[in-house]
């Protein structure tokens, strides 16, 4: 069996008295576009910093490429590229400078081609001599991937790169991560924009109080919400068969969930029954924010 | 060896462009220093037969500029880079402590020397000691900035804010090199105070470079050099370890 892009055995950590993860497994096979999801504290952070060296785990294994992050760190620190959370930069030095020391750091020290075609990709060329402090935060978040980018590693890493991004450069940082992912690169994305997940990841991880609540497919995660939603606006009061279905309503407004689309039908067909009209309907699809709020739900129970 | 290589480079290209601060300010500082001390002390201070004070002074300004700047560069390059969060560009690369450890303290001694030289250079302008015996000036100048420099990387590992690292510069590093026999000789210290002195490895490394100078010293330069290697291989072990164990780098 070949080795699996990341690989998490059994990992704990703690801070204090806070347990920050609490038993994570988890495997992220090569090629993957996975997203790690989960609400504030729930320990994404804290599990990309075991993976890239910057804190130590209590207990567990893990490896990126098979090679241990502790035991082998050299080896897997090369294999992998991590975009930060936070806006962090060096004042002292330009664009470029920063991009020469830092595949001076992992060891590159030919790098000026690929650092070309990092900054070419990234919109960031015409700034290249450029004092890091000049830049709008924008930019310095284009910096910070491009940083992560200069040794080319397999597995990427990116901790919320959307976080207080404008559109544009949303777009244009997810047409280039997609590319990347295509070229054959590992992409491993935490995030708070759930329709980001969705649209971009092949597999999610849901985690909360530093464990994986949820892992499947994105595909089956959606499924696993069958059925739809259906939001009436009527004249006349919904009939009493039908309250059980309901999980808001203002007024006249009801939000009902059917457990497929089949039981459209009967639901028309009461409504009729009673002669109530209906003034105005939408059906919705389930989307991750629902499977999440309904998996942290499930799991308080 | 890459990794190291840019590590070290990064730390000279931010010493370099703020030079004006960094070695400039240093050395303008230190002849303040001379000028007065010198003009208030001249007349009335004989230390070593046939040195005047100006002469006997230049050394232990070199070496505390040397001391001073070697500490001021690898605990505030530290500290800036743990508060602005830039440090993680080093922590994320496959750098080892040793690495790490070696590219801060090597940076910071090339700092407190270049600052040094600059201070001597200076200072000629109002006498000139010619070193007697080179080899004791430059050992000490190397030994005493390893020193420093790497109780620099300490405190900035230790601190986690400016005025922790402050407090580590005024309440240990000032009194340490200011009590070493910068200004004057021990034996013109009452009885009390040289024994104390005699627990300052600063004094040590003062006493050895001004033996360079003069071939004169208030100890034989073997004993300082015995207490300044001892000291510096201590500090070192310590380091290397608190490196290893991430201690407040990696959480």
């Amino acid at each position: 069996m070949t080795a699996a892009a990341i690989e998490i055995c059994q990992t704990y950590k703690r801070y204090g008295q806070l347990q920050a993860l609490n038993g994570i497994n988890l495997r992220i096979e090569k090629g993957e576009f996975f997203g790690l999801l989960g609400p504030n504290g729930a320990g994404k952070t804290t599990l990309i910093n075991l993976l890239s060296g910057l804190a130590l785990p209590d207990a567990g294994q893990l490896r990126i490429h098979g090679y241990d992050v502790v035991r082998q760190y050299r080896t897997s620190r090369r294999m992998l590229g991590v975009v930060p959370q936070e806006l962090v930069f060096d004042p002292f030095f330009t664009v470029r400078e920063t991009l020469r020391l830092q595949s001076g750091f992992f060891g590159l020290h030919h790098n000026e081609t690929w650092i070309n075609t990092v900054m070419h990709n990234l919109g960031l060329t015409d700034k290249a001599d450029t004092n890091m402090r000049r830049l709008s935060g924008g930019m310095k978040r284009r910096v910070l991937v491009a940083q992560a980018l200069v040794h080319k590693p397999p597995v990427i890493v990116l901790d919320e790169p959307t976080a207080g991004v404008d559109v544009e450069l949303r777009q244009s940082l997810w047409h280039f991560i997609r590319q990347l992912n295509r070229d054959g690169h590992t992409i491993l994305l935490t995030t708070h924009y759930l329709e980001e997940a969705e649209a971009l990841c092949t597999r999610i991880a849901m985690l909360k109080q530093g464990r994986v609540i949820a892992l499947d497919s994105t595909q089956n995660l959606l499924g696993a919400l069958t059925g739809c939603r259906v939001r009436l606006k009527l004249v006349g009061k919904l009939p009493a068969s039908l309250l059980p279905q309901v999980i808001e309503q203002t007024d006249k407004d009801f939000l009902l969930t059917l457990p497929s689309y089949s039981a459209l039908e009967p639901m028309l067909k009461t409504l009729r029954t009673f002669g109530i009209t209906i003034q105005e309907m939408t059906l919705q699809q389930p989307d991750l924010e629902e499977v999440f709020l309904r998996m942290v739900r499930r799991d308080m129970q | 060896m890459l990794s190291f290589y840019s590590l070290f480079y990064k730390e000279i290209l931010r010493v370099w462009k703020v030079g004006f601060q960094t070695v400039m300010a240093p050395v303008l500082t230190t002849l303040l220093y001379l000028l007065i001390f010198s003009h208030v002390l001249e007349q009335n201070t004989n230390v070593y037969p046939g040195i005047d004070y100006t002469t006997f002074l230049i050394p232990g300004l070199v070496m505390m500029s040397i001391l001073q700047n070697a500490f001021a560069n690898s605990s505030s390059s530290l500290i800036q880079s743990k508060i602005t969060g830039n440090i993680v560009f080093v922590l994320l690369a496959p750098i080892s402590y040793w690495e790490f450890f070696a590219a801060y303290v090597l940076a910071s001694m090339l700092r407190g020397l270049v600052v040094g030289l600059g201070v001597y250079i200076a200072a000629l302008w109002f006498s000139q000691p010619a070193p007697v015996a080179p080899v004791w000036v430059f050992l000490f100048a190397i030994l005493g900035s390893a020193m420093l420099g790497t109780m620099g990387l300490i405190a900035g590992m230790w601190a986690e804010k400016f005025d922790q690292l402050a407090a580590f510069q005024n309440f240990i590093i000032l009194p340490l090199t200011f009590l070493s026999g910068v200004f004057y000789s021990i034996h013109s210290l009452p009885p009390v105070w040289q024994s104390i002195s005699h627990f300052n490895p600063f004094f040590y490394m003062i006493d050895g470079f001004r033996h360079g100078f003069f071939g004169l010293s208030d100890f034989s330069p073997w004993l300082s050099l015995i207490v300044t290697g001892v000291c510096l291989l201590g500090i070192t072990l310590l380091a290397l370890r608190l490196l290893k164990s991430g201690y407040k780098l990696r959480h």
